[in-house]
């Protein structure tokens, strides 16, 4: 295909540009000791100190993954830094008009304003940065209806009991290599506790942004919603252009009791690298939903357009009798992008359903990869799951590859699993010309097509957000 | 219907064109005017649908030398795009799909890329309803049409009824129909020839590309070309149509080689 269809998904980034700001950090590097100074940094709990270290011995014993279809030099552990936190946040602060004026110029530069009079009328965000959270807004608000919506660093203080019983329940600390690694150096992510019977009255958020050239990024995010309880949580992530690559190893763990429901969206703008793939974040992430409770459902949407590779698989456990899991993403790859991302859903109760739809979308030298588990036990009596996993070339140099696991240990489930590949072709393009729409709209406009069924998840906001990213990122891949 | 007065709207002189390095297009010299109504003919392989592609602007064509002209601008100078909204619109043989997009939407885009090109503002959503439903009429296509996606899992017939919707609502100055015919039962060909013949006025022209007179019993010509190996070889009126239906290329062919006139 012609260089032309490739200009147009090249775009600038964005938010590639990086605040001055004094920071605190730890020597690069990873030992007992780097553990012990990051608890002790945040004033922790004995029982964190004890779950980090335990995390660190057993990371020790173990390997990074070689199976996903990705390819990168070795990482050197010892090369990062696994603290950082902007100077001035090192007391605590009593109102969001204390915080830095450059961390509110930075997240408002980001579309995400955090002072009282501009901030998102329906949203409350918590704001990290680096390894700290900066900011949560509405907090008072959200605490009328007993919604707990705060930093994990806080909810250590505040509530340390509720960390303590769900910290690791889903993700545990052994799980792999970049959760032990998560696990022991963690420094900051949200905490959110949806009490009994509550639902949550507005959106909650998480604005990840890394900054520092040398740090990683571990954050943990934890949701419990209690039975009868709804929550829905959306997440978005930034960071500048540095020719280096830096390490983000989240884990995310929610929890639903009976009847409750939590609905994760994740907007992932990560910087992607140069169009030559130098630079970019390694995004080795942890996503994990346990519907613990009877009819509860946990809910993954997620558009992935950033990072130099992704390694992500959003998954579900489903316990509870009738309880749902759903995964929709949208994938694009562009440049010298890797991603090996997709689902895993277990399931393990009665009539427990699932429904997974995946879009990857490949440009320029790209590889997309979906990868995904659905596992029926041996007790999931009726219990179903529907897969479709669609791929979408743009030129011919990209690739997409689907990689299903089913495992079916009970005669009464059903799985289905519907896949395609299609290809943006100078044809289609042409048919769209000749109607007098142009280059960047007809790819637009085919992308939002492939990409609807996942669109239509998205809360609003970010509908129509992704969307735009997608057509920005897109850009100048035809001509 | 010829008036010798009207707007020359296309004019191609001398016109050779490549693809993949193969010389397809031989020197084809062409003259339309409004009001008029052209068939081109010829065995495949001839050059017709290359000869449409390039007036429409497909890149895999590459223009070697000669000129085309539309209505006064120099054609070869404007992108795919800005050909189709300044008036040249190319029924397709084979028209594609596009899985996603609704049919709705695909056309109120076209639409408004039209409007906007001649300086009009966009229209909304509920005017163009309005207008698409009229316009449902000419190819007598049910509204459900509009929501399905572009052409994905129509008919052939439906996929030929929906160029010539498209054709309906755009209302281009010249409209190119490729092998519009092919593929269709003879019911669907009635609806689509009167289609054409209900949009064909004394401002705008059709030329049509086909291999066979059938379609030319509903759409009837002014001209009829011969095309054979890249260049128009003869021309005459409707009945030259009929001549070829009975007795077959050959003749004209072998008048071409040997210089006599047919």
């Amino acid at each position: 295909m012609s260089a032309s269809v490739q200009s147009l998904v090249s775009q600038p980034y964005k938010y590639g540009f990086t605040t001055n700001i004094e920071v605190d950090t730890i020597p690069r590097g990873l030992s007992e000791d780097v553990v012990r100074m990051i608890s002790a940094k945040k004033n922790e709990p004995e029982f964190m100190l004890e779950f980090r270290l335990r995390a660190y011995r057993k990371w020790l014993t173990m390997a990074e993954p070689a199976w996903p279809n990705v390819k990168y030099p070795p990482i050197d552990y010892q090369n990062i830094v696994y603290y950082s936190a902007p100077k001035t946040q090192a007391k605590k602060l009593g109102s969001l008009d204390e915080v830095d004026p450059t961390m509110l110029e930075t997240f408002e530069k980001l579309g995400i304003p955090l002072s009282e009079q501009k901030r998102l009328a329906n949203v409350a965000v918590d704001a990290i940065f680096d390894s700290v959270s900066i900011a949560t807004t509405f907090k008072e608000k959200l605490a009328e209806s007993g919604v707990i919506f705060c930093s994990i660093s806080e909810a250590l203080q505040e509530h340390p009991d509720l960390v303590e019983k769900y910290l690791g329940t889903v993700v545990p600390i052994g799980d792999n290599y970049f959760a032990a690694l998560n696990s022991a150096v963690f420094s900051d992510g949200s905490f959110v506790y949806i009490p009994k019977d509550t639902q949550c009255p507005m959106d909650l958020s998480t604005y990840f942004r890394i900054n520092n050239g040398e740090s990683g990024q571990f954050e943990r995010t934890l949701i419990v919603a209690e039975s009868g309880s709804s929550v829905t949580y959306l997440e978005g992530c930034t960071a500048p252009m540095y020719d280096s690559n830096q390490l983000h190893a989240a884990i995310v763990e929610l929890v639903a009791m009976d009847n409750a429901s939590i609905n994760y969206s994740t907007v992932q703008n990560w910087f992607a690298g140069d169009e030559n793939g130098k630079g970019g974040i390694y995004n080795f992430v942890t996503k994990r939903g346990l519907c613990a409770g009877k009819n509860s459902k946990i809910s993954w949407t997620q558009v992935e357009t950033g990072s130099a590779i992704t390694w992500k698989y959003p998954s579900c456990v489903l316990v509870g009798d009738n309880s749902v899991g759903e995964f929709y993403s949208v994938a694009l790859t562009n440049n010298h992008q890797q991603a090996d991302t997709g689902t895993k859903m277990v399931h393990v109760g009665k009539n427990t359903r699932s429904t997974i739809i995946s879009k990857g979308i490949s440009a320029a030298k790209s590889k997309n990869s979906y990868r995904g588990l659905v596992k029926m036990g041996p007790k999931a009596e009726g219990a179903r799951n529907y897969s479709q996993c669609d791929s979408m070339l743009i030129g011919d140099t990209s690739s997409a590859n689907t990689f299903p696991y089913i495992q079916v240990q009970n005669s009464t489930a059903q799985v289905e699993h519907e896949a395609s590949t299609s290809k943006i072709g100078e044809d289609q393009l042409f048919y769209f010309a000749q109607r007098g729409i142009s280059p960047e709209d007809a790819v637009s406009m085919i992308i939002s097509g492939f990409c609807r069924d996942v669109f239509n998840k998205l809360p609003m906001e970010f509908a129509a957000e992704a969307d735009k990213l997608l057509a920005l990122k897109l850009e100048n891949t035809v001509g | 219907m010829i008036n010798e007065n009207s707007e020359i709207i296309l004019s191609v002189r001398d016109l050779r064109a490549n693809v993949d390095g193969t010389e397809i297009l031989k020197g084809l010299n062409l003259e339309v005017r409004a009001g008029e109504i052209h068939a081109i003919m010829g065995l495949n392989g001839s050059g017709k649908s290359t000869f449409s592609k390039v007036l429409a602007g497909h890149p895999d064509y590459e223009v070697t030398a000669g000129e085309i002209h539309f209505k006064g601008q120099d054609l070869l100078e404007l992108e795919p795009h800005d050909r189709a909204t300044s008036g040249i619109f190319l029924a397709f043989q084979y028209p594609l799909e596009i899985p996603g997009v609704s049919n709705r939407d695909f056309l109120r885009v076209a639409f408004n890329a039209h409007r906007k090109a001649r300086g009009e503002d966009e229209i909304d959503v509920f005017d163009f309803d309005d207008l698409i439903e009229e316009k449902l009429n000419v190819v007598k296509m049910d509204a459900s049409f509009l929501d399905r996606s572009v052409n994905e899992g129509f008919s052939g017939g439906e996929k030929k009824r929906n160029e010539i919707l498209q054709m309906a609502l755009l209302e281009p100055a010249l409209a190119i129909l490729d092998e519009t015919d092919s593929g269709l039962d003879i019911d669907a060909l009635k609806t689509v020839a009167g289609g054409v013949n209900q949009l064909s006025t004394s401002d705008n022209a059709v030329v049509l590309i086909t291999h066979y007179q059938r379609m030319l019993d509903y759409i009837v010509p002014d001209y009829v070309h011969v095309m054979a190996d890249g260049r128009i070889i003869t021309t005459g009126g409707k009945d030259l149509a009929k001549e070829l239906e009975s007795r077959g290329y050959e003749w004209v062919l072998e008048a071409d080689r040997t210089g006599v006139t047919a």
